[in-house]
């Protein structure tokens, strides 16, 4: 029996997990997929929000400027990869300054620090490439950028460190009710926990009314949030992006947003913490869950909205393109607390933009209310350590400190991914962490490696014989993101078929 | 016999003349659409006797450096034979050491022509 | 850096087909003091995983496979006794030449070189380049990916087949696939023209009956996890997919040869000039980049389709920097020469620019032209005099084109302030 099973190991899940294991008690994080991050949090804007978009009072509205606060404080503990670079919302039309001005004020409103409205003269000073239509913009020098592979990592490893348990590739099929407590059925074992936390990003909606179908209608058992215990609709909005080369990294050093005008919403264009430039995304609504691919039109309407904000974006130097789903619901708040007549059942559901900027304060709040739900205590002094060792990164290492780790492993003298500069080192050391990465993808998240120009070209070949070194399994074992994905079917000659034109060719 | 006709790509140059080659019991009666000699005589090769060298790699055991060690037919194989080749090296490992021109397999698919290795391993 | 700064004479980047030739050129010119860096375990760079014949008609008169075609440099290499470090990348090359590289024995270290050769080679264009809308799963691979797999580890990548690209190395794995026991479906070209070889279209496609669909390109990619289908569609004149034209292809693999950029992320760090068309670093006719002592030589100062090209270039290179280094350097450089001007269906010519004095009796001009031509006219211009003019009964973009300048015309120009290289059609 568990204190705590969280489903869901999104950066929400992790989060919780890592908040919940000051306390003395047991967690279990449980994911459909192979590794953490798969889902919302790994193909989003990676954007550390400031917090003056979402209306004052809302939870998104506290959530946001708190997590923002913290992201910067929790990145010195848990090593991972977070830039406070700044954000401009640019009004691109005189006749919309009054919105540029609202802005400003549901932002201080928020409690958001140090916003200002800027004029074009010095927004053309921070940012040469602001399109010529640029009138003004919002500053907020809190706004940043995240890894958010790098985040939900770390959050995972520290939680794991201090004693939460992963399973993954474990999918929940049924809960049910169990006396006091609650059963999971997930990737074929049954679980027990007093407390259930549905973290299930764009699937929450179905774990949330399964929570209702088990609420008794008893509604006196109450913690500090409840949810009501009416059937949640959470739907799939899709944003596609495109990533340019860090050769593009540099086209813009803030992150740009557009004032939404009467023409619409437009898209960001930002740096990355890897140095690529993002661009995107777009907002459709989609009917089918998992359908994470890109569309003709959807990439053409980024291209065609950057150009509102920022002149020339080098489309040329495109790297990749992407989709994600973000887990919209029609009220457009967080939905997050005990489900009315369904004690220790909790849902953090609707985790949309911002949320993950929210993450960190997302853990504080769930966590502590599944401490006073179950009357937790605190781990006792120096039992629980906040710390969590990062992955070197030779992009910013000198020469001196670089030489010095080579001779400490020769493997930092063993470049693999070659673009963005990952060495044998960083793997092995990756490889034996715990969650244990054990995909393509997997490794991609914690180094860096095939993100780069050649995307996997040269090192995939390199990374799989790594894994399958230092895993123990066969080449035809190695996946690029779990079972399913696996990178080679078989060897040559294995099956030769002759077709039936071999050897006459030509005369067709 | 009936006379037959082929429709050829030349692949001696960029051109990729179109070759008509028209053959009667088996013998080449002309070759039509080339521009230049090597045409004629690619045409009259390809349709009577066409041939190629087959490569691939097989598995090579006890090398330090190399999963697998690359090869090839040592001269051309008839075309229709690529397959037969193949076929017959599936399963063949080849011994560390090995220097390039080594046999690896003898007289290939019946062909009189050795397999031989094309890198060090 | 605890450690001293090592003196070289020279020191080649990459130890594949252009590093070997320029490295064995500059010490056959005298310079004995050579060293070729060279980030793979081997020498031979991408030969190593050529293994289809082919490689060396020009040079050897022979055809021979990529690694023999290596086997014969390295050989050399071996007999001159030239130094070269292995499992050692480049991390870095500075404006006055110092080279910081690193690798698992040495650590980092430093090299002041009397002159640098640039001879990294080139990389593939990925998937994400062509921004193919639909899903990212596992089975879609570049065509030298998918080679390495096959023909250096023995792994098969697939056994359902789709192409896009019609490149080389993409037609080469066509036959490739097809020998070791997969099935390929089809090969699309978005192009109106394949940019291979001929023979490879004949012999690598043709041979096992495998269409090649010119003017179609993938406009879908579907499977989350692995690849299952690809959808591909014709496109108009400009390159836009024709809609109602789709065919949906049932495959576990899409395979992309779309093409091959020069790898340049080193010089352009060290602040050479790059050209915009090629890619690649701009040089004069000694090879030598906008930054004195630093020649360029191979795919990564243009893609070639040919390697005894590649050697023959980089012997250029070679031989150029061993006289550099011989000269003393002569770092302040007041004008590059005459500029050679790419005209009206050329897209480049490597060099970019020509000292008529510093040149040998003759130069070879390497340039590739736009589209496909039939029965145009190469011709060289010397200002306005038009002094070479020779009729070409087809060129195409796949295949590399060149032209002979001979000092003595050149020289005979006084005030020569243009060279130009264009198509004509009479």
């Amino acid at each position: 029996m568990y204190d705590v099973i969280i489903i869901g190991a999104g950066v929400s899940g992790c989060a919780i997990a890592r908040e919940l294991t000051r306390y003395d008690c047991t967690v279990c994080v449980v994911d459909r997929e192979e590794d953490v991050c798969c889902g919302t949090s790994k193909a989003n804007s990676a954007i550390v929000h400031a917090g003056f978009d979402a209306q004052p009072g809302t939870l998104m509205g506290k959530l946001n400027v708190e997590g923002n606060r913290l992201m910067y404080e929790w990145a010195k503990d848990l090593n991972f990869a977070v830039l406070p670079i700044g954000s401009l919302v640019v009004c691109v039309n005189d006749e919309d300054r009054p919105g540029l001005q609202a802005l400003l004020e549901r932002g201080e409103a928020n409690g958001v620090p140090d916003l200002r409205i800027i004029e074009r003269d010095e927004l053309v000073e921070l940012e040469p490439n602001i399109s010529d239509e640029a009138v003004a913009a919002l500053w907020a020098p809190t706004g940043g950028i995240v890894d958010p592979f790098g985040l939900t990592v770390a959050l995972a490893e520290n939680a794991a460190a201090n004693g939460a348990e992963f399973k993954f590739d474990a999918p929940v099929t049924a809960i049910e009710r169990a006396g006091e407590a609650w059963q999971v059925a997930a990737g074929g074992e049954t679980l027990t926990a007093r407390t259930v936390i549905n973290a299930a990003g764009v699937y929450a909606d179905e774990l949330h009314n399964r929570f209702v179908e088990l609420a008794s209608g008893d509604d006196t058992l109450q913690t500090a949030m409840t949810v009501a215990a009416e059937p949640l609709s959470i739907v799939a909005r899709k944003g596609e992006y495109y990533l340019l080369d860090t050769t593009a990294g540099q086209h813009v050093r803030h992150t740009v947003f557009m004032l939404p005008t009467a023409m619409g919403k437009g898209v960001l264009v930002s740096p990355t913490v890897h140095g690529n430039l993002i661009v995107g995304p777009t907002a459709s609504d989609v009917e089918d869950k998992e359908s994470t691919n890109t569309t003709p039109a959807g990439l053409a309407e980024v291209v065609s909205k950057s150009s509102l904000t920022v002149k020339n974006v080098p489309f040329r130097e495109v790297i990749t393109t992407f989709a994600g789903l973000r887990a919209h619901q029609a009220a457009h708040d967080f939905v997050i607390g005990e489900v009315k007549g369904a004690p220790g059942l909790f849902d953090c559901a609707a985790i949309e933009s911002p949320g993950l900027t929210s993450a960190p304060a997302i853990g504080v709040m769930v966590s502590g209310l599944i401490v006073d739900a179950l009357k937790l205590a605190p781990k006792p002094e120096g039992a629980f350590d906040p710390t969590r060792p990062g992955v070197v990164n030779l992009v910013i290492t000198s020469f001196e400190d670089w030489d010095d780790l080579c001779q400490q492993d020769p493997a930092f003298g063993h470049i693999v991914c070659r673009c963005c500069r990952v060495s044998e080192a960083q793997i092995v050391d990756v490889i034996h962490r715990v969650p244990q990465p054990r995909s393509l993808d997997a490794i991609k998240r914690r180094t860096g490696a095939t993100m780069g120009r050649c995307q996997g070209g040269f090192c995939s070949p390199k990374i799989m014989e790594i894994l399958e070194r230092e895993l123990g399994i066969a080449p035809e074992q190695v996946t690029k993101r779990g079972p399913g994905s696996e990178l080679v079917v078989g060897y040559n000659k294995d099956r030769i078929v002759a077709p039936d034109t071999a050897g006459k060719g030509g005369d067709a | 016999m009936a006379q037959e006709i082929r429709e050829l790509i030349c692949i001696n140059c960029p051109m990729g003349c179109p070759l008509t080659v028209t053959l009667e019991d088996g013998e080449v009666l002309s070759v039509k659409g080339n521009t230049c000699p090597r045409g004629d005589s690619y045409g009259r090769k390809e349709v009577t006797n066409p041939t190629r060298i087959v490569t691939t790699s097989v598995p090579v055991d006890g090398s330090k450096t190399e999963r697998m060690v690359s090869v090839k037919t040592e001269h051309d194989i008839p075309k229709g034979k690529i397959f037969d080749v193949v076929q017959e090296l599936a399963g063949v490992r080849a011994q560390a050491p090995v220097a390039i021109g080594d046999v690896i397999l003898a007289n290939v698919a019946g062909t009189g022509v050795n397999v031989i290795a094309t890198k060090n391993a | 850096m605890s450690k001293a700064i090592e003196q070289r004479a020279i020191v080649v980047v990459g130890g594949g087909p252009a590093g070997l030739a320029a490295g064995i050129a500059a010490y056959e010119a005298g310079q004995t003091d050579v060293l070729i860096l060279e980030r793979d375990t081997q020498l031979g760079g991408i030969l190593n995983q050529c293994i289809h014949n082919g490689f060396g008609l020009h040079t050897f008169k022979e055809e021979l496979t990529g690694p023999e075609y290596a086997a014969r440099y390295i050989q050399r290499a071996d007999e001159l006794g030239i130094e070269r470090r292995l499992g050692t990348m480049v991390l870095d090359i500075s404006q006055d030449r110092i080279v910081t590289a690193v690798s698992p024995t040495e650590g980092i270290t430093q090299i002041k070189a009397g002159a640098v050769i640039l001879a990294m080679g080139c990389r593939e264009r990925p998937r994400g380049a062509l921004a193919t809308p639909g899903y990212r799963p596992a089975g879609v691979y570049s065509a030298g990916t998918a080679q390495r797999l096959v023909n250096i580890e023995g792994q098969l990548p697939g056994r359902e087949v789709v192409i896009l690209g019609s490149g080389d190395i993409g037609l080469i794995m066509a036959r490739r696939m097809t020998l070791e026991g997969a099935h390929v479906a089809c090969v699309a070209e978005i192009m109106p023209y394949s940019g291979g070889l001929k023979r490879n279209i004949v012999q690598c496609l043709d041979d096992f009956g495998i269409p090649l669909l010119l003017s179609h390109t993938v406009v879908d990619v579907e499977g989350r996890d692995r690849v299952e289908a690809v959808t591909i569609a014709e496109v108009d004149e400009h390159l836009r997919p024709i809609a109602g034209t789709e065919v949906r292809y049932p495959c576990d693999t899409l395979m992309l040869s779309v093409g091959l950029l020069p790898e340049n992320e080193l010089s352009r760090e060290a602040g050479v000039e790059l050209s915009t068309v090629t890619r690649g670093p701009v040089v004069d006719q000694s090879l030598q980049t906008s930054i004195p002592g630093i020649f360029a030589c191979g795919n990564v100062l243009h893609v070639h389709d040919l390697v005894d090209f590649v050697s023959q270039e980089a012997a250029a290179a070679g031989a150029n920097a061993a006289r550099y280094v011989a000269g003393g350097s002569h770092d302040a450089v007041d004008s590059r020469g005459v500029p050679v001007s790419a005209e009206n269906g050329v897209r480049y010519t490597v060099p970019s620019f020509v000292d008529v004095d510093a040149m040998d009796d003759t130069l070879t001009v390497r340039f590739r032209v736009a589209n496909e031509y039939r029965n145009r006219y190469v011709s060289v211009y010397l200002d306005d005099e038009r002094i070479q003019h020779r009729k070409k009964r087809v060129m195409a973009p796949g295949e590399m084109e060149q032209v002979t300048l001979k000092k003595a015309d050149l020289a005979a120009r006084e005030g020569l302030a243009k060279i130009t290289v264009m198509l004509e059609e009479e």
